[in-house]
């Protein structure tokens, strides 16, 4: 089809294909026929999956990108169609996960004139866009596609949402294919600043070298761990920085921060220099700011420059390339043996062991989040990928999961989206084209469980475990803190039938309330070959710990539970 | 807090002046003005924001401007080495006891008289905006009836955005 003309519906699955596109999530609707049409003609050159609800379909998009690192693409109509695409845009703008979303839109002619189903989606999604664009000229519709890729997967990646009215749709234009876009070139750190952080590695006694999203997105957890083993420094994340360094390594203490464990924001805040990659210094891993890492220097890699001084000023910056700037580090720096922050980070290890003895000890017979989590840590495969839900059972996740490969994490970090699950853990699935696993709480998964739908009707391997204690408890933990145990609405009480559900949805799922009976629930699960859904119940008082209060410092860390009693 | 002028030299596509209005809001930076208009090229526009706040503020600003994409370039403009000017209409009570005096005044800050009816008098002023500021106070015991100012716009003395 060398300069034929094709219509702009055609245009769009042309240079989705193009792109290297070979899945894509969606729904249908008025504005957006031509664009299903076309789906409906290429079914043999690209998979579309239908999910129940245009939200699910974004966090499907997003949960394949995050699987992937491919650009996670959906669909949707004009309206309420884009408009419940928002929440998963946002979602994968703060996590900044690249994602081309395509939504249709009234033809030119009805535009501003509040149409059915007409909304200004792109000035809807101007604040959670990398960039959007409203097509107005089907001559340039291809090339704003080609365009969009570009940027969603350029340096820091992040969603772009292309608007095509429909009349745009059903032009004629001539088409040409073209390869799969390049990004554009990241520019590399500048040599001094690259010198300047060599001298401060090479100077330092305490090194903490804190792992950002970012490191997984460019790939350099191998640079990391070898900067870590050459200079003897200790390895912590953030949420988003999961999966980029395998849980086993020595000297990976995993995610620091408000409920990060605590040998790791202990090590954080006992460092004389800190080094951070990919990471952007939230709230959520910082505490209180004033007090940050106050007695160390902190050298920021990024390849985003706004990152840099925006929450937490450092002593050196490296703007550019990761892998570029990590390479040029590990020319300069000498190897270096550090036995003294050695023996006093062990201590914190082995102080972060005895908290966790004493809670087991604690917990008695009842089961524990922990055992959940040493069971999935045991019988999951290297390359599944798990997604999570926000809450309690989110943190649980990330303390005690463990990976040995990256991008196998797929969780809203910045957003903090409940619902968020479902359509991730299926779009894992598609990506990784092999089980996914959903953890989930009873909050979260009341949000988006219409997707169970979804799970059922691919019949999709995903195994979804539903700790479900009955009230929303991250809220709860909050209230029983800070509020007086006045539970406003977070008991939720409602009786659901959760297997019962499953059912009407095709799917088989079981109640379990031991250790050995969810191992064994597991294990069939994964030898299900379809969804599968295992509700956990869980004490509603349990806590998630370590705990740095809200705007608190590392001196104000909770470690157990008997202090707040 | 400082005052920060800044240039932004942007392609002159669909929803840019919003793209760029929006960043601000959402990053809750404090502007005293935002000027956009056409350029000697058809397929670039010059906006001129001018900003209230410490240095982190403007670093931060600067930053956040050049991740746009139909951004091309930014720069802080200095005292030292760029032109500003903003541009003023205002309508003041035209009476027999008001006229001599708007008159006098307009002919000190080199503004212009561009209409004139039996109740207003309208005037032109342009300079620095703390030009603009001291006559607005001349005029308020003469009866302000309306304002309507540009916004500061500037320009580099001799490098440009364009390049």
């Amino acid at each position: 089809m060398d300069t034929k003309k094709i219509t702009g519906a055609q245009i769009v699955i042309e240079t989705l294909i193009e792109q290297g596109v070979t899945d894509v999530f969606g729904y249908p609707g008025g504005q957006v026929l031509n664009i299903y049409d076309e789906l409906y003609k290429a079914s043999d050159r690209i998979n579309h999956y239908l999910t129940a609800h245009e939200q699910g379909a974004s966090h499907a998009a997003d949960g394949y990108a995050r699987a992937t690192g491919k650009v996670g693409v959906v669909i949707a109509t004009s309206g309420p169609g884009a408009t419940n695409l928002v929440t998963g845009i946002a979602t994968a703008m703060l996590d900044s996960i690249p994602m081309v979303a395509i939504t249709g839109n009234v033809s030119r002619n009805l535009i501003g004139k509040d149409s059915f189903q007409e909304i200004n989606i792109t000035g809807v999604t101007l604040p959670i866009t990398k960039h959007n664009y409203f097509v107005t000229d089907v001559s340039e519709l291809a090339d704003t596609i080609r365009e969009a890729f570009k940027i969603a997967k350029s340096g820091r990646p992040g969603p772009v949402l292309v608007d095509v009215p429909k009349d745009i749709q059903a032009s004629l234009c001539e088409f040409k294919p073209q390869g799969e876009v390049e990004p554009f070139a990241i520019p590399c750190a500048d040599d001094s600043t690259i010198a300047e952080a060599v001298r401060l590695i090479n100077e330092c006694q305490k090194p903490y070298i804190y792992v950002g999203g970012g490191a997984v997105s460019a790939n350099v957890g191998s640079e990391i761990m070898e900067l870590a083993e050459k200079t003897d420094a200790y390895m912590g994340c953030t949420l988003m920085g999961l999966s980029a360094i395998p849980t086993n390594h020595q000297r990976f203490l995993g995610m620091e921060g408000m409920h990060g464990h605590f040998a790791s924001s202990v090590a954080n805040s006992n460092a004389d220099l800190v080094i951070a990659i990919g990471a952007r210094f939230s709230d959520r891993a910082t505490g209180n700011t004033s007090t940050y890492c106050k007695g160390a220097k902190i050298i920021q890699l990024d390849c985003d420059p706004s990152e840099i001084n925006k929450n937490i000023g450092v002593d050196t910056a490296l703007i550019g390339d990761l892998k570029h700037s990590l390479r040029e580090i590990l020319k300069g720096t000498v190897k270096s043996e550090k036995p003294l922050w050695d023996e006093q980070v062990q201590g914190f290890v082995k102080k972060e062991e005895e908290i966790a003895a004493r809670a087991a000890e604690m917990a008695g017979t009842r089961l524990t989040p922990a055992q959940v989590f040493d069971v999935i840590n045991e019988l999951k495969s290297p390359d599944t990928v798990v997604a999570t839900d926000v809450g309690q059972h989110q943190m649980w996740s990330a303390q005690y999961l463990k990976f040995d490969k990256v991008r196998k994490f797929a969780s809203s970090g910045g957003l903090g989206t409940m619902g968020y699950g479902m359509g991730a853990a299926l779009g894992a699935q598609v990506g990784s084209g092999t089980r996914s696993i959903l953890v989930t709480g009873d909050g979260s998964f009341g949000m988006n469980l219409n997707e169970l739908a979804t799970v059922s009707s691919y019949n999709m391997p995903v195994t979804i475990v539903l700790l479900n204690n009955g009230v929303l408890g991250m809220v709860r933990q909050w209230q029983t803190l800070f509020y007086g145990k006045r539970y406003s609405h977070t008991i939720l009480g409602r009786n659901t039938d959760f297997i019962k559900l499953a059912d009407a949805f095709g799917i088989a799922g079981e109640r379990v309330d031991t250790a050995e009976g969810f191992r064994q629930a597991f294990e069939r699960s994964l030898n299900a070959e379809a969804p599968y859904l295992i509700e956990v119940a869980i004490d509603k008082d349990e806590f998630v710990l370590p705990m740095v209060p809200p705007g608190g410092s590392m001196s104000d860390l909770i470690t157990t539970k008997e202090v707040t009693e | 807090m400082k005052r920060f002028v800044i240039g932004v030299y942007v392609e002159n596509k669909y929803g840019v002046l919003a793209r760029i209005s929006s960043m601000i809001m959402r990053k809750a930076f404090n502007i005293d003005s935002i000027a956009s208009g056409m350029t000697n090229d058809d397929a670039f526009s010059r906006i001129t924001i001018t900003l209230r706040g410490e240095d982190y503020h403007c670093e931060q600003l600067i930053n956040q401007l050049q991740k746009l994409h139909n951004v091309k370039n930014v720069a802080v403009l200095t005292r030292d080495d760029c032109v500003e000017r903003e541009l003023m209409l205002i309508k003041v009570k035209n009476s027999p006891v008001n006229r001599p005096e708007v008159m006098a005044a307009t002919e000190v800050y080199r503004g212009k008289i561009i209409d004139y009816n039996p109740h207003t008098l309208c005037v032109e002023v342009t300079g620095e905006p703390t030009k603009i500021n001291a006559f607005i106070d001349v005029m308020k015991p003469l009866g302000i009836i309306e304002i309507v100012r540009t916004g500061t716009v500037a320009m580099e003395r001799s490098r440009t955005l364009a390049d």
